[in-house]
């Protein structure tokens, strides 16, 4: 029965690994490799993400294949068998646990701040291109500040959905959001930093892409705030990761990153939409 | 390692009874081997001694987390409006306190009467029946304050400051309320025929009651300070 | 304050409470004082939660695969949320919540520490009873109470709560204009925890008193066995924990019956209403709940970790390389379990450099949980490991902490965590370390302790059968959330509509699979109870040749525990492999002194 035990977790230790290694589910096409990364930001994460896995699949399979080991070994001994210590003891190990994982974990997490650091430490270059961003149940709203740069004030009471009036804007009283640019979708110029200001208008939602390798959560009440440069031209999902209702699956909204012309173009057709 | 076996103890060695850590056991647990349960009575340490301090760290715990949630909540607001504490709270206090005063001396003859020094029940029950009396007024007291308020206008969910006002001095009621029921029992106690008053419930009341005092030092300040 | 109050000097008998058994089938059955019976009825109660649960899991794996199969009987449990058996994707919700409800509070929380808690540690101090017996029998029945009003919100009009069991204002707090299930089910939801919270404190209080005033002579406190010290540890942080979600629930309540504003802020439109609120703060929610939340883990774990070094060491035949150090792991782990909270909170919103702040302590809790895992490995060294269902799933729990304890390096670092959040990384990191680990020190705990619980042996054949079944299902539900999540698979979803989520599918396809099996496989577990309960060989009094002191006396053990007798302690718990009378090992209680081995 020991030597069973042992066999399986072997087995189960080295299966689990396969998936991490290949990047895919057995053969089958399926991909668990990260999405390439279209930020600036991104490499800093994913870098830390692969050292952290090499350690963390180094502590697990070395520890699986120990526990197997010993219990093949020393399982149904017979009755009169020699009781050993394990050299050096219970000083040994703790000395080893403190030694080695203290300096991996303080490895990582020294290196770790880097990349946290990275996302959120810096400020927003002043030239960022200023979006807002608004969850509600169950969509993303964007606003651009149009041609004046200035966003309009926000009226939660004016919000009338079945007038699309999603932000809850008043252009009869307000000069400032008359030309605001209101989208469902995230359009951004490649390599621009672009600074996204995010308000919920309901509950707590969450702001997920990841390619670029940001989450950050909606908190009703507080305005905050996510800075990021996209790199590649594509079409990429934004989907709700805050759990805010029943629609919360279906939750989602593209992130289109175009080239600075299309851009251009883009704005130019949305402004005339208005 | 090696199992290190200690020497056993025997039993020709008196019992420690005097250290918590030893293994001692509680009263229930240890027959005493010399015939003298005095030592038992005095050190054994009583659960419900124990109960009522670990009873206090978990209340101490739920007031900190109000405390900090208050707080919190105050660094958000923006909507924090300055409340007048109701005239009678300042009373409730002085009663509250004065009650505190009475128990000590409440316990002091129920330990005098308990040794056999006097005879007299009646005076340890008079104390203990004005504590009693006392925390009853507290309690009315502190309606008569939210009564005060609610006659400005100020109810649970006016503004943030009196949700929390309601919020603490309702908890500490309910609280002091538990501490009356106590009192009660040891009062019930107290006055059956043969006297079965333990120390160590006597004590746990009166630690209790004395923890809502200054507990209630404490909500108020808060009120104070920060509504 | 020496004055002495007592005056009826108790008598030797006084002292030793001969109380007799309690004759009626209400003071005997169901509103016992006996801390045994107490430990049955929390065990029964997670038992039938944990069946609950269970079948919620089940018809959610279902639903994500396979969303338009209409369940048989489903539409029978709710009409609105299931018509025809097809479940809307408010209802997966609700069952969602109240899956983790009843895993997280009335399972996890009840039967490491609450059931065997209650049965095993006054007999393992050599105590008659817990300290405040009528205490123990409110905390079981408030429990109870909190049962019956969490399972209440099944049939109320609305629907069950749908906001997880993590209730994150102000979705949980607004009430029913934020949807089904945000009205009097959530409300219902909040009462339910209150309540719970109030049963957990008394029966944390309980616990220290009882560790702390009724060890029998000679039990200090060194030499109290590893589970003793973890449940000592556990209603430790019990006490403080959910000492602070009960002012959390009192608020959340408020909020919803009462208009007030602690969670909620102003400005809200919620299905086109402006909400009555202003000033509140979702975040404090949070602050508050995750205070609680994440010492939880450790109240679910610890008592698995005690019960599992238990058994190992019983089944190694040798002490733990050292016993002090494990203790003292397990009291750094629950200290830091404080200072943590808010990794739970990394893409909150919450100041990034706090984020920071709590990451170290995070990783920090890494040594000592390897510490112990070494400690277990090298003990296993040169040991005379004897392999029975209760070793077997001890063992599995070790390298199941191991799988879900490395999964814990990714979430501890805010950085890493901006990827992984939400996702089903980490619901694998969790129901593996905190889920399945402790479940298996349940397992674990069920076919060592029975026979001395029942008088009866359990069948070893169908408790092994039922380890290898769980052991490699539960690797094949769980190790394929780490990888989901790898690929961003965000969890709470009730179908896959994502473009970069629908290619997964099929991988969600053979996790069901596997819940499905693994959860039939429970079935043999079940039925090995019933069946050994009464049918199972008679048990004798000491089958495991184990040291600690519940094994000195009959199975089942009589009502007063040691039979009115005091029990004197000579020894550590541990006594395994030495040269004794009884053969390799010690007992607790036994006046022997055997030859020191160096």
């Amino acid at each position: 029965m020991g030597k069973l035990f042992a066999v399986i977790v072997f087995v189960i230790a080295l299966l689990s690994a396969i998936p991490i290694i290949t990047h895919s589910w057995f053969g089958s096409g399926i991909s668990f490799a990260l999405p390439e990364d279209i930020s600036t930001h991104g490499h800093a994460i994913d870098d830390q993400l692969s050292d952290t896995m090499v350690e963390a699949g180094l502590s697990f399979l070395a520890a699986q294949f120990v526990l197997a080991f010993f219990v093949w070994k020393f399982s149904n001994r017979q009755a009169n068998a020699e009781i050993k210590t394990f050299p050096g003891g219970a000083k040994g190990l703790v000395i080893a646990a403190l030694v080695l994982v203290g300096t991996e974990m303080l490895a990582l997490g020294i290196l770790g701040q880097k990349a946290w650091a990275a996302v959120y430490f810096t400020p927003a270059k002043p030239d960022a291109i200023q979006v807002q961003a608004q969850a509600g149940q169950f969509a993303f709203y964007f606003r651009y500040p149009g041609a004046d740069g200035k966003f309009g004030a926000l009226h939660p009471d004016k919000i009338d959905e079945g007038n699309s009036n999603f932000f809850g804007l008043d252009p009869a009283n307000d000069v400032d959001s008359r030309d605001d640019i209101v989208t469902g979708e995230l359009a951004i110029p490649i390599n621009r930093e672009v600074h996204l200001m995010m308000h919920a208008k309901d509950v707590g939602h969450s702001f997920y892409v990841r390619e670029l390798r940001i989450q950050q959560d909606f908190v009703p009440g507080l305005d905050l705030s996510v800075h990021f440069t996209a790199t590649k031209v594509g079409k990429y999902e934004i989907v709700c990761t805050q759990l805010c209702g029943l629609g919360h699956y279906n939750m989602k909204a593209y992130l289109n990153v175009l080239s600075q012309e299309d851009f251009d173009a883009w704005m130019k057709q949305k402004a005339s939409e208005q | 390692m090696a199992t290190t076996i200690q020497s056993p103890e025997t039993e020709s060695k008196k019992p420690r009874l005097d250290n918590g850590n030893s293994g001692g056991g509680g009263l229930r647990n240890l027959g005493p081997t010399n015939g003298s349960l005095k030592l038992l009575e005095d050190f054994s340490p009583e659960p419900s001694r124990t109960g009522v301090w670990v009873g206090l760290a978990a209340i101490t715990m739920s007031f900190a987390a109000f405390t900090s949630a208050l707080i919190v909540r105050q660094s958000t607001a923006n909507d924090w409006h300055h409340l007048t504490i109701p005239s009678i709270v300042f009373f409730n206090t002085v009663v509250l306190l004065a009650s505190s005063i009475t128990l000590e001396i409440a316990r002091r003859r129920v330990a005098e009467f308990a040794r056999g020094r006097t005879a007299n029940r009646s005076t340890p029950l008079a104390w203990l029946s004005a504590t009693l009396l006392l925390g009853f007024v507290f309690v009315t007291g502190q309606y008569i304050a939210w009564q005060q308020l609610r006659a400005e206008g100020l109810y649970l969910a006016s503004n943030p400051n009196s949700s929390f006002f309601y919020v603490l001095t309702a908890i500490h009621v309910l609280h002091v309320l538990g501490g009356l029921a106590g009192l009660m029992r040891v009062i019930y106690i107290l006055r059956r025929p043969v006297l079965s008053l333990r120390r160590s419930t006597m004590d746990a009341t009166s630690y209790y009651w004395h923890f809502m005092g200054v507990l209630w030092i404490y909500v108020l300040l808060v009120i104070w300070i920060k509504l | 304050m020496s004055d002495r109050v007592v005056q009826a000097v108790p008598t030797t008998a006084d002292v030793v409470h001969h109380h007799q058994p309690p004759q009626g089938f209400i003071r005997k059955y169901v509103f016992s004082l006996d801390h045994k019976m107490i430990g049955k009825q929390y065990y029964a109660l997670a038992l039938v939660a944990v069946f609950i649960g269970m079948v919620l899991s089940w018809l959610m794996r279902i639903h994500l695969v396979w969303p338009n199969w209409p369940i048989p009987g489903l539409g029978l449990l709710s009409k609105v949320g299931a018509p025809g058996g097809v479940m809307t994707p408010e209802y997966y919700l609700s069952l969602l919540t109240m899956h983790g409800t009843l895993m997280v509070f009335f399972v996890l929380t009840n039967a490491p520490f609450a059931a065997f808690g209650n049965y095993f540690l006054p007999i393992q101090i050599g105590a008659e009873d817990m300290a405040f017996p009528r205490f123990n029998m409110m905390s079981f029945w408030t429990t109870f109470l909190a049962f019956c009003i969490l399972i209440a919100a099944f049939f109320v009009g609305d629907g069950p709560p749908i906001a997880g069991w993590t209730s994150y204002a102000p979705l949980s707090a607004v009430g029913a204009d934020a949807g089904p299930g945000q009205g009097f089910g959530q409300t219902l939801w909040g009462l339910s925890i209150f309540v719970f919270c109030i049963a957990s404190l008394l029966g944390a209080l309980n616990f220290i008193a009882t560790t702390l005033d009724l060890r029998t002579r000679g039990m200090t406190l060194s030499r109290m066995p590893i589970c003793t010290w973890a449940w000592f540890i556990t209603s430790c942080i019990a006490l403080l924990a959910f000492a602070v979600l009960l002012p959390a629930c009192l608020l959340l309540i408020l909020d919803r019956v009462a208009g007030t504003s602690f969670f909620i802020p102003a400005g809200l439109v919620i299905s086109d209403r402006l909400q009555p609120h202003s000033g509140g703060s979702p975040l404090l929610w949070q602050h508050l709940f995750w205070f609680f939340g994440h010492p939880e883990v450790y109240i679910a774990i610890l008592p698995a970790i005690g019960i599992v070094s238990h058994i190992l060491i019983n089944s190694m035949r040798r002490p733990l390389l050292s016993h002090k150090v494990v203790i003292y792991c397990m009291m750094g782990i629950g200290f830091l379990s404080y200072m943590v909270w808010g990794h739970h909170m990394f893409v909150s919103g919450m100041n990034p450099f706090s984020s920071l702040m709590f990451s170290f302590p995070t990783l920090v809790i890494t040594i000592p949980a390897t510490i112990m895992t070494l400690i277990w490995l090298g003990s296993l060294y040169g040991s005379r490991l004897r392999i029975t269902a209760a070793s077997l799933f001890a063992l599995g729990f070790i390298s199941m902490f191991v799988s879900g304890g490395v999964s814990g390096f990714f979430l501890a670092q805010p950085s890493i965590d901006i990827y992984l959040h939400a996702t089903y990384f980490v619901v694998g990191h969790f129901h593996m370390v905190m889920g399945v680990a402790a479940i298996f020190g349940v397992f674990a705990g069920t076919y060592f302790w029975f026979p001395k619980m029942t008088g009866h042996m359990m069948n070893e054949s169908l408790g092994k059968l039922h380890f290898w079944l769980t052991f490699i299902g539960t690797y094949c539900i769980f190790m394929p959330f780490h990888y989901l999540g790898l690929a961003g698979n965000v969890r709470r979803y009730s179908a896959f509509v994502d473009d970069f989520l629908v290619p997964l599918i099929p991988v969600h396809r053979f996790i069901t699979i596997a819940a499905l099996c693994t959860g039939a496989a429970q079935l043999i577990f079940l039925y090995n109870l019933i069946h050994s309960r009464f049918r199972g060989a008679p048990a004798p009094d000491n089958p495991w040749e184990c040291t600690s002191l519940e094994w000195i006396m009959p199975s089942p053990p009589p009502f007063d525990n040691f039979g009115g007798k005091h029990v004197v302690v000579y020894h550590d718990p541990y006594q395994y492999g030495v040269k004794s009378s009884t053969g390799d090992y010690l007992m607790q209680n036994s006046p022997e002194q055997v030859e020191v081995r160096t």
